[in-house]
Formats: structure tokens, C-alpha cells, sequence
């Protein structure tokens, strides 16, 4: 975790964005990432970031609940404790479909939200930088790390022209700790004046 | 331009002039505003019936099951009434949060949130039924499979019963998680524009972190789309399962293979009608009129038609088969002792309240009228109670040998109990109402470019071009 230079622009509207996300890769600077209030359907494709395989894991949490579901039930019904239930059959197929297919879902659904967490660093008392207070309420913020190569200036009137309204410098961790919100962050009334806008 | 358009003749979805700004004030606002004085009063007295249901509670456990009116004749009574009346509440809340996100149903942004926190709460209170039902609930923990010092013996897994433990266990945890995972972001923005060190802090522990980065909104959509397919299935799992409870049994009244979807169709029907009489109240007093507008309530009172009529003709099919099938027990079940009897007059409440009443929603007018679909609400969630009572307890006050036969009515424990799990569901509805979107603020912002109405208005240009220069223009955006 170190903390970096960042150059941050923000946008008021996901069609100037698209565009500005477009030129911004064509001249070659790296986008660290664009934060916005609700999923923008493509700009994950536009920055050309890759397909999640988060349904790929689901799946295979989903077939762990299906066997441990099905083989628990028969090894106990015909190996462990096998009971005589009103003259049924041991290993009575039908009757462990209800209970497989739940766990199933249960395997699957806890296992999709504990990967999505994980890949997200997402939990309680984890603090992330955050670029912008309004990035989650109706502000699309893109921040550009300011390498060697790039000079801060002339990435600020790069986003300026592809029509950021809102463009400031930033030193960032990029990673996550722990910490609190209250303690670290401004509240959004101590803000500087331009970002109240 | 917009990636999506969307027709100027569909009802919008959002009313009024919004930008995302403005969505955010209208949903957030009301948690950060001091709560009126209606939400008070309303609290306190879902506070005190929680009180009161948990003395009932209380009296029950300290001396035993026998306190409630329960007998030999009747070993199910309004316990299993209210434990499938509150299940089956809590399944329009994922229907509307993952079976019409499947479909596509645009409408179900403004309600899902409202639709899942009443779900979950609904399965709370659903599951505290059978839990002190078991009398010794101190020994709750047998129904789970774990290896114990008894052999170790395993609870059966081919009774129905355990089939309902991991459904409604299954059913709670999956709603939960489906729910809180769509709250994630929408805490966030309560955190970054909160005004208050104490919000900040409680806000920025409950979003976990979020920062809505577009990597990890990707992964959010992928996750929700997939917990709404597993979600799908469940929900219909789970009252097919409560009506294995019934359908697996010899009782006549009980032993029909229709149960599964007539069950499911009932819950969806009530739980709608759940749904209504939330929403009607919460748009109403936190001012959101133009986020669950009347087109929401007409969408929902539409499909409180289509499963009321399904639950009617469930009603005739059982009648006709009671008949049909020349058993005399069947017959005499529903000829004698539901139609008739001394418990009869509940089929009759079921009857109405179910299959005449909510017919007036075949008119356009009605559907759109708050006022009828309140009412409406209230007397389908009155029949769906008596359709499950009727189920239960006129299939079992009449068994095969006349001197068992009994009349049923409640004791006051059974009645504080129910009365208790209003004050748990209302004590946690208001809650959420106070500290949580009520609405999914981030979908609504997904939609608003294509549904909202003053966004609809700039729709006529497109709509005057050819389809292929709009696919063209669409294809070639950036």
C-alpha cells in the first residue's frame, strides 16, 4: 500500500463520460478507475476491463451443496445410522431431492457473496479513499495516476477538454485498511466549497 | 444519448422533473430528517404488541404447550396458521426482487427494496411459530443434523418437516444476503453525504467500504443477476415445501397434489397484498409518490387478480375432486365440514375475501384508486389468514371417529403470539423505514434516463426516426 498521485476528474453525465473514457485510453494514460453512483451499463467494457467469473464460482459453490447434500444424506441413511422409516428404502432418492436443492441454493448464494466480498474488500471497518463525496450520489469520477511520463498539468486540461467539469490533484492510497469514516474523511458540510456545488 | 430507449407510450417509471441529485435527496432525505410524529406513535405501538407477544411467549414456555387451545383433535391450530400465513407473505417480496428482475420488469426498482425488507421480517416471524410450537424450545437445536452423543441419531431427511427447516433457513439467509448486498452501495451514498459524525461512522461501518468502482459494480450486477436465478427457484421451493407439510400427510383435505402451486399462488397473492398496504402507507407519509406511483400499485393489483383467480380455481378443483373422486372421506370433508359445519363460517370469510372481493380488480379504475387498493389489501391478507386456517383446522376438527370431534378457538396466549409477531415485523418495518433506503436509490438512478418522465419527453425525436438510424446511432455512440 503506497500512496500515489492522481489527477480527478469529474463527470455530470454518463454520455460525456463514455466518450472521455474513450480519448483518455486512445492517448495512452492509465485509468486507475471510475467511480460511479449506479452501474453504467459498457463502461466496464469501455475501460476494457474483463468479464467477472464471480457466476463461474457460484456455480461450482452451487455443486459442492448439491454433493455434500446428497452424499451426507445416503452415507447416513445407508452406512452411519440406517433406520427403518415406515418400510421406505435406505437410500430413497426422491425424498433427499427437497434438502439437496437447498443447500444447493444455501452453498451457492453464500458462497457468490463472501467471493464478491473478498474480490471487493468489502467489510465492515474496511476504509477506502474516496475521490469525490458526491461520486456516490450523482458524480461520475475518473481518476488518472500521475506517473513519471504524464504531467499532472497537462492531464488536467486533457479532462477539461473532453468535458470533466470538475478536474483537482490528489494524493491517494489505493488499497484498503481499517479504519472509520468518521474519523478520516471530512463530513460532506466541511467539504471545500467546489465540491458542494 | 441514452444507450436505452424506451417507448413514450409505457407509463413512466419515476414522475416528476429528477436528475440523480435530486433522487438522492428525495429517497435519503427522510433518514436524515427527524422522524414525524405518525412514526413515533407507530412505533411505540408495534413496540408494545412485541411486548405483549413476548409475555404470551414467555407464558407459553414456562408452562408448557398445554396453555395454548391446542388439543388431541387439533394439534395444528393458529400457530401453523399464522406460521404459513407469514411465510407465504414473505414471497412477493422475492418474487418482486428476483422473479420480475429476471423478466425484465422495469417496475420492480421502485418496490423491491420495501418488497425484501418485509420478506425478511415476514420470515422472522414465520419461523418463531414452529420454533415455540415445539414446546420444549430449548431443544430447538434437534432439528439441526449434527453429530451428537445420542449415536449418533440424525434427524429424518425424508420428513417434510425437516424439508421446511432448510427451506425457511435456507429462504431467510439467501433474502438476506440478496437484500443487504443491494443496500451495500446505497449506505455508501447515505455515508458520503452524511452530516453527522455518528452517521458517518455507523454508515460507513454498514456500507462496507463501498466506493463504486466500476470493476466492482460489474461484479455487483453479476452477483445480483445470479442470486435473482437462485432466488427464483427458491422462493417456489419454499412454499411448495410448506405444502409438502400438508400434502404428504393421509388427512382428506390435506393429501392433494395440487397444493404445491395452489400454495405458492396464494402466497404471492397475499404477499402482494402485503406489499400494497406497506407501500400505500410508506409513499404516503415519507413523501415518495413519484417513486412507487399509481402505475406501481396497478402493475401490482394486477397480478393480485391473476393469483387470486388461480387460488379460486384451486378452491373448485379441490371441491370437484372431493366430489369426483368417490372418497367419502374427501367429500364429507369438504361438503360437510368446510361448506358446512360448525367451522364453516370461515370458509365463507376465505370464499369472500379471496375469490369474489379481489375480482374488482379487473377494472382499470379500481386498480388505479389508492383508497380501494388499501382496503383490498387488507381484506386479501384477512382471507389468505382464513384460507389457511381453514386448511388446517377444518381438515382436522372432524377426524374419523365423532367423539374426538372438537370446536376450535384460540386461547389469549395463541392470540398475543400472533399479535407479537405484527409488533416484531411493524417494530422492524419502522426501523427500516427510518434508517434505510426505502427505495433502491441506485437502480432508480439505472432507469431514470429511460423511464423517468421528464427524461420520456426527449424520447419523441427518436421516436419520429427510423428504428435502423437509431440502432445505427446506438451502435456507433462512442
Amino acid at each position: 500500500m503506497a500512496a500515489k498521485k492522481f489527477v480527478v476528474g469529474c463527470f455530470d453525465d454518463e454520455a460525456v463520460l463514455f466518450p472521455a473514457v474513450k480519448k483518455v485510453r486512445a492517448a495512452g494514460y492509465k485509468i486507475h478507475d471510475v467511480y460511479t453512483p449506479f452501474p453504467v451499463h459498457g463502461l466496464d467494457h469501455a475501460m476494457g476491463l474483463r468479464e467477472t467469473s464471480l457466476h463461474t464460482a457460484g456455480f461450482i459453490y452451487g455443486i459442492t451443496g448439491t454433493t455434500t447434500a446428497l452424499s451426507f444424506m445416503s452415507w447416513v441413511f445407508t452406512t452411519d445410522w440406517p433406520m427403518n422409516i415406515g418400510g421406505k428404502p435406505h437410500f430413497s432418492l426422491p425424498a433427499f431431492i427437497p434438502i439437496t436443492f437447498e443447500l444447493t441454493v444455501l452453498f451457492s448464494a453464500v458462497g457468490m457473496v463472501m467471493t464478491f466480498c473478498y474480490l471487493c474488500q468489502l467489510a465492515p471497518f474496511v476504509k477506502k479513499h474516496v475521490f469525490h463525496p458526491r461520486q456516490t450520489d450523482d458524480k461520475f469520477v475518473m481518476a488518472i495516476e500521475v506517473t513519471g511520463k504524464t504531467g499532472a498539468d497537462e492531464l488536467k486540461n486533457f479532462l477539461t477538454a473532453a468535458g470533466a467539469q470538475e478536474v483537482h490533484e490528489q494524493t491517494a492510497e489505493t488499497g484498503w485498511w481499517l479504519g472509520r469514516f468518521d474519523r478520516e474523511d471530512r463530513l460532506f458540510s466541511e467539504q471545500p466549497t467546489p465540491l458542494n456545488a | 444519448m441514452h444507450l436505452k430507449y424506451e417507448s413514450t407510450l409505457r407509463e413512466p417509471l419515476v414522475d416528476g422533473v429528477k436528475d440523480y441529485h435530486k433522487v438522492t435527496e428525495d429517497i435519503i432525505g427522510p433518514i436524515e430528517a427527524k422522524p414525524g410524529k405518525l412514526w413515533y406513535v407507530g412505533f411505540f405501538i408495534s413496540l408494545s404488541l412485541l411486548a405483549f407477544g413476548a409475555f404470551s411467549v414467555f407464558w407459553e414456555v414456562y408452562f408448557g404447550i398445554g396453555v395454548w387451545n391446542l388439543n388431541k383433535t387439533v394439534g395444528w391450530g393458529w400457530d401453523i396458521t399464522n406460521f404459513v400465513w407469514w411465510v407465504g407473505i414473505g414471497h412477493a417480496g422475492t418474487l418482486i426482487s428476483a422473479i420480475l428482475l429476471l423478466f425484465r420488469q422495469g417496475w420492480r426498482t421502485g418496490v423491491n427494496r420495501a418488497a425484501e425488507a418485509m420478506t425478511i421480517f415476514a420470515v422472522m416471524c414465520a419461523g418463531q411459530f414452529p420454533i415455540f410450537h415445539m414446546g420444549r424450545v430449548w431443544m430447538a437445536f434437534f432439528v439441526l443434523p449434527y453429530p451428537n452423543t445420542r449415536g449418533p441419531v440424525w434427524v429424518n431427511f425424508n420428513s417434510p418437516l425437516l424439508w421446511d427447516v432448510f427451506a425457511i433457513s435456507t429462504y431467510f439467509t439467501v433474502s438476506l444476503l440478496f437484500w443487504y448486498s443491494g443496500l451495500i452501495p446505497d449506505f455508501a451514498t447515505v455515508r458520503d453525504r452524511a452530516k453527522t459524525k455518528l452517521r458517518k461512522l455507523l454508515y460507513g461501518i454498514a456500507s462496507f467500504g463501498w466506493t463504486g468502482s466500476t470493476k466492482h459494480w460489474q461484479r455487483h450486477e453479476s452477483l445480483s443477476l445470479v442470486l435473482a436465478g437462485l432466488s427464483t427457484p427458491l422462493v417456489l421451493s419454499v412454499h411448495t415445501i410448506v405444502s409438502f407439510d400438508f400434502a404428504t400427510s393421509v388427512i382428506p383435505g390435506w393429501h392433494t397434489t395440487i397444493f404445491p402451486p395452489y400454495f405458492v399462488a396464494g402466497a404471492i397473492f397475499s404477499g402482494f397484498a402485503m406489499v400494497q398496504t406497506l407501500l400505500i402507507i410508506t409513499r404516503k407519509i415519507l413523501h415518495l409518490e413519484d417513486y412507487i406511483t399509481i402505475g406501481h400499485m396497478d402493475a401490482m393489483n394486477k397480478v393480485i387478480v391473476l393469483t387470486g383467480s388461480i387460488v379460486g380455481c384451486a378452491y373448485l378443483t379441490e371441491l370437484f375432486m372431493a366430489w369426483y373422486s368417490g372418497s367419502q372421506y374427501e367429500f364429507a370433508e369438504f361438503y360437510k365440514y368446510r361448506a358446512a359445519g360448525p367451522l364453516g363460517w370461515s370458509y365463507y370469510i376465505m370464499m369472500t375475501c379471496n375469490v369474489v372481493t379481489p375480482q374488482v380488480f379487473w377494472f382499470r379504475k379500481m386498480r388505479r384508486n389508492v383508497m380501494v387498493t388499501f382496503i383490498m389489501s387488507i381484506i386479501v391478507n384477512i382471507g389468505m389468514w382464513f384460507e389457511r386456517f381453514v386448511i388446517i383446522c377444518t381438515s382436522l376438527y372432524r377426524d374419523y371417529l365423532p367423539s374426538s370431534w372438537v370446536y376450535y378457538r384460540p386461547a389469549w396466549p395463541e392470540v398475543g403470539f400472533y399479535l407479537g409477531t405484527f409488533g416484531l415485523f411493524f417494530t422492524c418495518y419502522f426501523l427500516f423505514a427510518k434508517y434505510f433506503p426505502v427505495i433502491a436509490v441506485a437502480e432508480i438512478k439505472h432507469v431514470l434516463k429511460t423511464s423517468g418522465e421528464s427524461f420520456k419527453k426527449d424520447m419523441t425525436k427518436y421516436e419520429q426516426e427510423s428504428p435502423e438510424k437509431f440502432a445505427h446511432d446506438v451502435a456507433h455512440a462512442h
